[in-house]
């Protein structure tokens, strides 16, 4: 694998996907209006929920705006990784996949390559949710918006390869309506974006232990600690380990000699 | 570059407080917390008489005088030392009071006798009673010392002493169950907050007549849940700050419009709050939740609530 060669390769997809995100408005619109509708409309009536107790990173009481924007940045990536993985089942089934993975490059480093390129085009507009969560009064320290860009894109690339793996195993592209309700809301609500932990442990222990190791959590609060200037080293270890093990595992996937596929024998 | 080099540290660590302490009477754990307001860490906890409330510094801010409801006493304090030296009589129950600006005298509004005694610091003596409403509690005197107010909590009225003569001068109408009285700095104007019916009533000094009522408001807390404690002016006179006691919230008050300029989230039910000698941070003691929270007023956030004791309720800020 050459050096130019492969960064030309990026080069390409990095484009391709910038130019399908930018083509695909209505996404756009949808991926920025979703969140602002749960900042706006759902936590506004949840406000009071969280003024019983101090949680870290969090130095004193704060209303529920404040504590639900990082989850609702995290399920920002969440949402952009899954209709992602829905783009690479289009691509396969429309044959750009396969033409993509015929170039004379590793498999893996052009599924590397997908994944960051899909999350480097899905970052802006999850900073436009944090600038405009500002006027929700949501104001992490200045620095905490450059803290916490390594934090997103660790976040991105973990939930991007869940998605590469999902997408290797799905078949069809209507599949993800199934991806929403066994992925998506389930990752999602099952977390600590939307409650703290012990306010799930006031709900039941079982809750609470599946948020615990739901590795979204994890993604949510390297997040969370990184928009106000703390590092929480757990969460970082369990994202990386999941980007590790699902990357891996996705490769694995898109393997047509090994994989899923050579199991699926003619179709597609 | 050194002008990055210092932004930079602001931004991290925000801007430098000022080197002061920060003293809590603990109702139920019978303590005074002693919290440095630089590093916004608890020091120590000075054990007093049983279930301290008011406070207030002496003149030269080196003793703290604390009132001691079930003990029926002012503790006096010696802040180098941080322990009780002496004790001054108060009358029955004493809940709240203030230092005369001569620094000789207390006047000490005694919840159970109906009544404000007024102490000589030196010679540790009640030297003279004012009869008033049922269950005095909030204290305020004058910038020139002539004139102290005091609230009674069930006859809902604030009764004005001539601090000389010691005699009633007037008694004006409020709402409901009074707690807190405090003076304009330009001493022009007299602040009432009312806890029942969640309001603070301005009077004029001269004329005594009610001038504006501020009610508040707080999204999301149905009325009966705001209540007005404990206030605070701004010693440039143009803010006033309002503890909501059980909506947790202070508002910040803009003195000429009589408007509510913002709500800053504390923790439970905040009965005083005080203002740093640099008046760029505000301390509220949270009755409920046992804890202090630090409001940056620069750059008007919350930015720390601390752990201090059982029962915070009065806060104040000394050298």
């Amino acid at each position: 694998m050459k050096v130019d060669h492969a960064l030309r390769a990026l080069d390409g997809i990095l484009r391709r996907e910038m130019l399908r995100s930018l083509r695909q408005r209505a996404r756009l619109f949808s991926a920025m209006v979703r969140p602002l509708v749960w900042l706006a409309i759902f936590a506004a009536g949840f406000r009071s929920v969280l003024g019983l107790s101090i949680t870290p990173p969090y130095q004193t009481y704060v209303l529920y705006e404040v504590y639900v924007v990082p989850g609702l940045a995290a399920m920002m990536l969440l949402f952009h990784a899954m209709a992602s993985s829905l783009a690479m089942v289009y691509d396969r089934e429309m044959g750009s996949m396969r033409l993509l993975l015929t170039a004379p490059l590793p498999r893996w480093y052009l599924l590397a390559a997908r994944l960051l390129a899909s999350v480097i085009v899905g970052l802006p507009l999850v900073y436009l949710f944090l600038f405009v969560a500002r006027f929700w009064d949501v104001r992490p320290p200045i620095l905490g918006y450059v803290a916490v860009f390594p934090a997103l894109v660790l976040s991105g690339l973990m939930l991007g390869a869940f998605g590469l793996l999902v997408s290797s195993m799905s078949t069809q592209m209507e599949n993800f309506a199934g991806v929403m309700n066994f992925v998506i809301f389930p990752m999602f609500f099952a977390s600590t974006a939307l409650y703290p932990i012990w306010r799930l442990a006031e709900a039941g222990r079982v809750l609470a232990t599946i948020a615990a190791w739901n590795p979204f959590s994890s993604a949510v609060e390297l997040i969370r600690f990184a928009l106000y200037l703390r590092f929480d080293m757990v969460s970082m270890l369990v994202v990386v380990a999941c980007l590790v093990a699902f990357f891996l595992a996705a490769v694995t996937g898109y393997d047509p000699g090994r994989g899923l596929w050579s199991r699926r024998g003619g179709e597609g | 570059m050194q002008i990055l080099t210092t932004l930079l540290l602001v931004l991290v660590f925000g801007p430098p407080a000022a080197a002061e302490t920060i003293y809590v009477s603990n109702e139920q754990d019978n303590t005074v917390a002693v919290v440095d307001g630089a590093t916004m860490t608890l020091q120590a906890a000075i054990d007093v008489g049983r279930r301290p409330r008011g406070m207030a510094l002496s003149v030269d801010k080196k003793t703290l005088f604390v009132a001691e409801g079930d003990d029926n006493r002012i503790d006096v304090v010696d802040l180098a030392k941080r322990q009780v030296v002496g004790q001054l009589p108060s009358g029955a129950d004493p809940e709240f009071f203030v230092v005369h600006p001569d620094g000789k005298r207390l006047f000490v509004a005694n919840e159970n006798d109906n009544q404000v005694s007024v102490v000589d610091i030196a010679g540790a003596k009640i030297i003279g009673t004012v009869d008033v409403g049922v269950e005095p509690e909030g204290m305020a005197i004058s910038a020139d010392g002539r004139t102290v107010a005091c609230t009674s909590e069930t006859t809902s009225m604030v009764h004005l002493i001539d601090a000389t003569a010691l005699e009633l001068i007037d008694n004006l109408l409020v709402d409901t169950r009074p707690r807190a009285a405090a003076f304009s700095v330009d001493g022009k104007q007299l602040w009432v907050s009312s806890e029942i019916r969640g309001t603070v009533t301005i009077f004029d000094t001269a004329t005594r007549a009610q001038t504006g009522k501020i009610e508040f408001e707080v999204p999301g807390i149905r009325r009966e849940g705001v209540q007005a404690v404990g206030i605070e002016m701004s010693r440039d006179g143009a803010t006033a700050y309002v503890a909501l006691g059980p909506a947790n919230r202070v508002a910040e008050v803009d003195t000429k419009t009589f408007t509510v300029r913002r709500l800053y989230l504390v923790g439970q039910r905040p009965w005083h709050v005080a203002l740093s000698g640099d008046q760029k941070q505000l301390i509220s003691a949270n009755g409920n939740s046992g804890d202090i929270s630090f409001i940056d007023l620069e750059n008007r956030e919350v930015v720390k609530s601390l752990p201090v004791g059982r029962g915070p309720w009065g806060v104040v800020i000394g050298p």
